[in-house]
């Protein structure tokens, strides 16, 4: 029962989230706020675990391939295809529930709960336009967050294969371009734009409907970070599902 | 002035305010007072239009708020100034961008007419060299008047308070209160506090709404309120040592 209108009244929130608009000048300042809290200040930890992730998954691969007649380029393949296709969108993408997401819910919830958001209400303002609006539109930009992903993943890749001795430069780079299909891009980019959706909105929902004091803000940020895990997850095997097969 | 009719408000089939009438009158600091969990809180939602009443209606110099449409509404509401129990200061802003919040949102005042107000508004509640700092770097004190600054800065008809002076030492707290009551009288306006200090009630209580489980069970002044007999507010007033000693001089005449 209790799950059934948490999924009501999380429907109905994203409803109001469009229903009355800010003034354009105070969302476009909120807009820039937000772009700089989620995703610039998240780029460095995508960065280094892109690069590790990377990294890691060729000298795994390297690793189980000993069988001469396996070519090595299939070490470059195999890396390509597993970052592109899951670590890059759906891996960081847990890591940004647990760092943006909590901050979001942390940071709403506070606000909630020192009455900043009675305060944006008395003074006639749509809080849920206020405060999830720009946070969906600053995620918006996430899908390029993915693909700065891909690339340092496949980075990693590279430098570990080649710098650790398992495969030459040449054949990683042939085995990159190998059976390359396009069609896999557009499903992980398609991937990120709901995972964006997600990540903007399940956080900024367990923030906005929170009860009590400072206690509670720090239950709610854990809570919220595994229902959006958790959202990620199956949105990722309907996604997978629908997409893929 | 707001007149209250016969207001009901209760969450979950429990009802919290069970039929209130009253008036606040303008130019007057009206009280609110009543024990933790009395209702004062939900009743002061209701009269700022956060919670919408069952029952009953509410009227701002005679206009029935539940008749406005949403346009009308935003009008009133731009004529409503609120200052909240914990300031709820924005913390993410600085002091001048939260007493400026309301003019950005508000009105089409140039930057430096906005300006102009904000530094008038913090001078009238005698803060100076904060427009700068953020709200976790001044006193709570100060943080209160930061908040009615960016109540009063839009020049509102209606000032509603939620316990102004609560977590404040005694002198803070008796600053804050006349410092609203002042405003009141300057600009006349409506203003409604909530409260259970007895300080304030004997400081600045012009009008006093006695609340007791959800009903209005006494309404007068600083002067009369202590010499009702109703058995509810003598309860509350002398709930204090201090006012216990104040009545007993006064029933000996002294
Ligand atoms: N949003 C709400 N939902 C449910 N119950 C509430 C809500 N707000 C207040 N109440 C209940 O209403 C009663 C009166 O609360 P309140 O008006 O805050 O008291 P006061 O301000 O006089 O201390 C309390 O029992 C409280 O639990
Ligand atoms: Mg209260």
């Amino acid at each position: 029962m209790k799950y059934l209108h948490d999924i009501g009244q999380y429907f109905i929130m994203l409803k109001d989230v469009f229903r009355r608009m800010t003034k354009a000048s105070v969302l476009r300042q909120l807009i820039f706020k937000e772009i700089d809290d989620l995703i610039i200040n998240s780029m460095g930890i995508i960065i280094f675990i892109s690069f590790f992730l990377g990294a890691v998954v060729t000298i795994q691969t390297a690793l189980n391939l000993n069988n001469p007649l396996i070519p090595k380029s299939l070490i470059a393949f195999t890396a390509r295809q597993s970052i592109i296709l899951e670590f890059s969108p759906t891996f960081i993408s847990i890591i940004m529930a647990g760092k943006v997401g909590s901050y979001i819910t942390s940071s709403i919830g506070t606000m909630r709960v020192t009455e900043q958001i009675d305060a944006l209400e008395v003074m006639g303002i749509n809080s849920t336009n206020y405060l999830v609006f720009p946070k969906i539109i600053a995620l918006l930009l996430y899908p390029f967050v993915i693909a700065i992903s891909m690339f340092l993943g496949i980075l990693g890749a590279y430098m570990a294969g080649v710098f650790g001795g398992f495969i030459a430069s040449d054949q990683f780079l042939s085995g990159l371009q190998e059976d390359f299909i396009p069609y896999h891009l557009a499903y992980a980019f398609i991937k990120s734009f709901f995972f964006a959706l997600i990540l903007a909105t399940v956080p900024s929902y367990h923030g906005y409907y929170m009860k009590g004091g400072a206690l509670e803000v720090g239950q709610a940020s854990t809570t919220s970070f595994v229902w959006t895990s958790v959202m990620l997850i199956i949105v990722n095997y309907i996604l997978t599902q629908l997409l893929l097969s | 002035m707001i007149k209250v009719e016969d207001l009901h408000k209760g969450f979950n089939g429990e009802e919290i305010l069970k039929g209130i009438t009253t008036e606040f009158y303008q130019g007057k600091t009206n009280l609110i007072i009543g024990q933790s969990g009395s209702g004062k809180t939900v009743f002061m939602k209701c009269l700022l239009g956060l919670f919408s009443p069952e029952q009953g209606t509410i009227k701002y110099n005679d206009v029935d708020y539940s008749t406005l449409n949403a346009e009308e509404k935003r009008d009133l509401r731009k004529k409503m100034g609120m200052v909240f129990q914990g300031s709820a200061l924005f913390d993410s802003m600085t002091i001048a961008e939260n007493v400026m919040f309301p003019l950005r949102m508000f009105t089409k005042l140039k930057k430096e007419e906005m300006m102009e107000r904000v530094n008038k508004v913090l001078k009238r509640v005698n803060l100076k060299n904060v427009n700068h700092k953020y709200p976790s770097e001044i006193s709570g004190g100060m943080q209160k008047r930061v908040a009615i600054a960016r109540a009063i800065v839009n020049e509102p008809k209606f000032l509603f308070c939620d316990e102004p002076n609560s977590g404040l030492d005694p002198k803070s707290a008796m600053i804050i209160d006349n410092l609203i009551q002042e405003i009141t009288h300057e600009n006349n306006i409506t203003t409604v506090i909530n409260t259970h200090d007895m300080n304030s009630v004997l400081e600045i209580g012009e009008n006093i709404i006695f609340l007791q489980k959800g009903n209005l069970a006494w309404q007068g002044n600083n002067n009369e309120i202590f010499k009702t007999e109703n058995e509810a507010v003598t309860n509350f007033v002398y709930s204090s040592d201090l006012f216990k000693k104040v009545r007993e001089a006064q029933l000996k005449g002294l």
